[in-house]
């Protein structure tokens, strides 16, 4: 009960009760499903990594990932995703603040950070391809390509939705829908940051160990 | 009943009083997380690299920082508390991370056991050959 009294006291005008009066806010219905989503992509997420983890010594003589991957272009990725999320977050806190420009503005840098990331990606994939390292040389690189390509394209779907909403922001203004769309967003960002996170950690850490 | 309050959504942060202050106290947020996943990024890829530290250890240290940078995230990102208008949202954190151990452990559980179990040894393999 305490923790209620103070959460009450923070508040301006008490809250009414939230069993008796009804369904909650639309804003907390939309957010909570969107993070049911989110846990259910992260787990398709766990089924891939679970089969790289497997494969990961499957190479068929192939190229292991020790001669493949290069840490210095993963941790220029690691940094151009870990900035977009955090750019993602102040566009959170200007569209909070109804600030048109702010979200402009840090949708801009986080649009900028999420495509760079996505061209060295697709430069690094590219590259593997031509050195002879395709999906179909080896079950390990099937897994890989699966595994880093579906965050890839998780990427791609983030940034046409961060367009989509711009569009939306300019002919619709911060109102009530697009302020959910935009929370939405960035819970989705955020959560593709927490997915590389482990990717970077399992695949181009650990993967070039001996 | 009248002191219950609703459920927050994953994402909000939980005090909304002034505006500045609230501006202010977000950036301060975000910036804190920021600094913080810098910092245990810059580690797990040091840690990778260097030979300073016990070799069979590092995969181990790496999870830990793995785990702890999510962590990072979840709290400081996605405003993930343990207050009691986060409870749904952490409840259902908690059985995805249910399902993902499950199915992660659960396959290399499996499929190290099916290699030990299934997969002839290579001596007895070069044996056959011989033959």
């Amino acid at each position: 009960m305490n923790i209620a009294v103070a959460v009450d006291d923070v508040h301006d005008q008490a809250l009414p009760s939230a069993s008796e009066d009804g369904p909650a806010p639309k804003r907390v219905v939309v957010a909570y499903g969107f993070w049911i989503f989110l846990l259910s992509d992260i787990v398709m997420f766990s089924a891939l990594f679970a089969a790289y983890a497997v494969l990961v010594r499957a190479t068929a003589g192939g190229p292991t990932g020790a001669a493949l991957f290069n840490q210095g272009s993963a941790a220029i990725e690691t940094a151009c995703l870990l900035a977009s999320s955090y750019t993602c977050g102040l566009m959170t806190l200007a569209a909070n603040e109804r600030r048109r420009a702010g979200v402009y503005f840090f949708a801009l840098v986080t649009f900028v950070l999420g495509a760079a990331f996505l061209g060295l990606e697709i430069r690094e994939f590219a590259d593997m391809i031509a050195r002879g390292a395709s999906p179909q040389r080896s079950a390990f690189l099937s897994a890989f390509f699966t595994l880093v390509g579906c965050h890839g394209l998780h990427v791609a779907a983030g940034l046409v939705w961060l367009a989509v909403m711009m569009a939306q922001v300019a002919i619709k203004g911060i109102c009530g829908a697009v302020e959910r769309r935009l929370l939405c967003f960035a819970l989705f960002w955020h959560a593709l940051d927490i997915i590389w996170v482990w990717l970077f950690t399992v695949v181009y850490l650990m993967g070039v160990r001996p | 009943m009248t002191d219950t309050h609703y459920d927050r959504a994953p994402g909000d942060r939980p005090i909304f009083t002034g505006l500045e202050e609230v501006a202010s106290s977000g950036l301060l947020v975000y910036t804190i997380g920021l600094a913080l996943a810098v910092i245990l990024t810059v580690t797990s890829f040091w840690a990778a690299d260097t030979s300073l530290l016990w070799g069979p250890g590092i995969p181990l240290g790496l999870a830990v920082l793995a785990i702890a940078q999510m962590g990072v995230h979840l709290v400081f990102f996605l405003h993930i508390t343990t207050g009691p208008d986060n409870t749904n949202n952490v409840l259902a954190l908690a059985f995805g991370v249910l399902i993902v151990i499950l199915v992660v452990a659960g396959s290399l559980w499996i499929m190290s056991n099916l290699n030990d179990n299934m997969m002839p040894p290579a001596e007895l393999m070069n044996l056959q050959m011989q033959h």
